[in-house]
């Protein structure tokens, strides 16, 4: 049998499987709404955990973005000191945080699209919930339990229905926010750590360092080419007007020197 | 007839265009037969279309249930096989 046929008979099964529940048939209509008004709230709540979920990573994609600026910062003062090696490191940092910053955009993305479908599906429930209650309290005022069964079955197996789309859209949403959230956790401690930022911190996985100059090593040519012309046109200018963390990289020499210090 | 593509809402399909929404219906099914994932996405997208371009979207407080339902654009295999099988898959 077709797809489409298929599909709605095993909506209709959940309908009547609803609509037997009760000896007066006029009962399943409050039982219905009952289960409606809770539909609403939670697809409010699925709406809600969505948002907070998006809102999340919008702040992660704004410390990536200070990051990339501080790291350009630190190569620019690096090289404004003829320290080539620390510049290209900090490069290969600042490459190794657009990858993530790109998965973040795309999670961004998809949660707003699945936030908006969510606004339209509880917008549509809400319509058919209220059309529901008016022909509910119709039906109980000008039907007898017997004669009321059809029009019942039509209203209920109606907005049955929706409900089944809206839950399901409803539990998609939240499978996804888990797994988001479950992300954005891990990206919050490496971002805690330190492990993705400070060029002048802790000294990083070398072999990490390596792939990373592999993958991004071209760009950070072009980068290191364009930083040299900029400091060539104007160096005074560049390494005064520094980011935040001046103070560091202004004196980058120590943090890569202290073994030769020691033997001496 | 109504139509009801999940995740988007109900349309209202002349009964004129049965012949051709079937037989877009039957090639969905042979690739979910088939387990043939790209033939899949093409037909479900081919029928998805169809549906749209027919259709007149319902009323929001419309409260009729549909003649046929219709799984959303990114609906994986997996998942549609398991709405045709497994009853317990649909909420409510």
């Amino acid at each position: 049998m077709s797809v489409m046929r298929r599909v709605s008979l095993i909506f209709r099964a959940k309908a009547n499987k609803a609509l037997d529940r009760m000896e007066d048939p006029r009962e399943t209509l409050d039982y219905s709404y009952q289960r409606q008004l809770e539909m609403l709230t939670q697809v409010r709540r699925g709406v809600a955990d969505v948002a907070t979920s998006r809102k999340r990573i919008e702040l992660q994609m704004n410390k990536v973005r200070q990051d990339q600026n501080r790291l350009e910062g630190q190569a620019k003062q690096a090289l404004g000191a003829s320290r080539e090696d620390l510049a290209r490191e900090a490069l290969a940092r600042k490459a190794a945080l657009q990858s993530q910053l790109t998965d973040l955009e795309n999670q961004y993305h998809s949660l707003q699209a699945d936030e908006e479908k969510l606004v339209f599906a509880s917008q549509r429930l809400q319509a058919k919930v209220e059309a529901f209650r008016t022909q509910k309290e119709t039906i109980k005022a000008t039907y007898t339990a017997a004669e009321a069964q059809s029009k019942i079955g039509e209203a209920v197996s109606g907005i049955s229905e929706e409900m089944g789309d809206v839950g399901m859209a409803v539990q998609r949403a939240q499978d996804k926010t888990a797994q988001m959230q479950a992300r954005a956790g891990a990206i919050d401690e490496l971002m805690a750590s330190g492990a993705l930022d400070d060029v002048t911190g802790t000294p990083r996985d070398d072999i990490q360092a390596e792939l990373d100059s592999m993958r991004g090593g071209q760009s950070i040519e072009l980068e290191l080419q364009r930083l040299k012309g900029e400091i060539g046109t104007g160096s005074a200018q560049a390494i005064e007007g520094g980011a935040p963390a001046a103070d560091g990289a202004a004196q980058p020499a120590p943090a890569e020197q202290p073994q030769a210090g020691e033997g001496a | 007839m109504i139509v009801r593509i999940l995740g988007e809402g109900q349309l209202q399909v002349d009964d004129s265009a049965s012949a051709e929404l079937n037989s877009l219906d039957a090639a969905l099914e042979t690739a979910v037969t088939a387990g043939d994932e790209p033939a899949f996405r093409t037909a479900l997208l081919a029928l998805l279309d169809r549906v749209r371009a027919l259709g007149t979207p319902l009323p929001a407080d419309a409260l009729e249930p549909s003649d046929s339902i219709l799984p959303r654009a990114d609906a994986d295999l997996d998942e549609v096989r398991s709405m045709l099988t497994d009853e317990g898959y649909i909420p409510g």
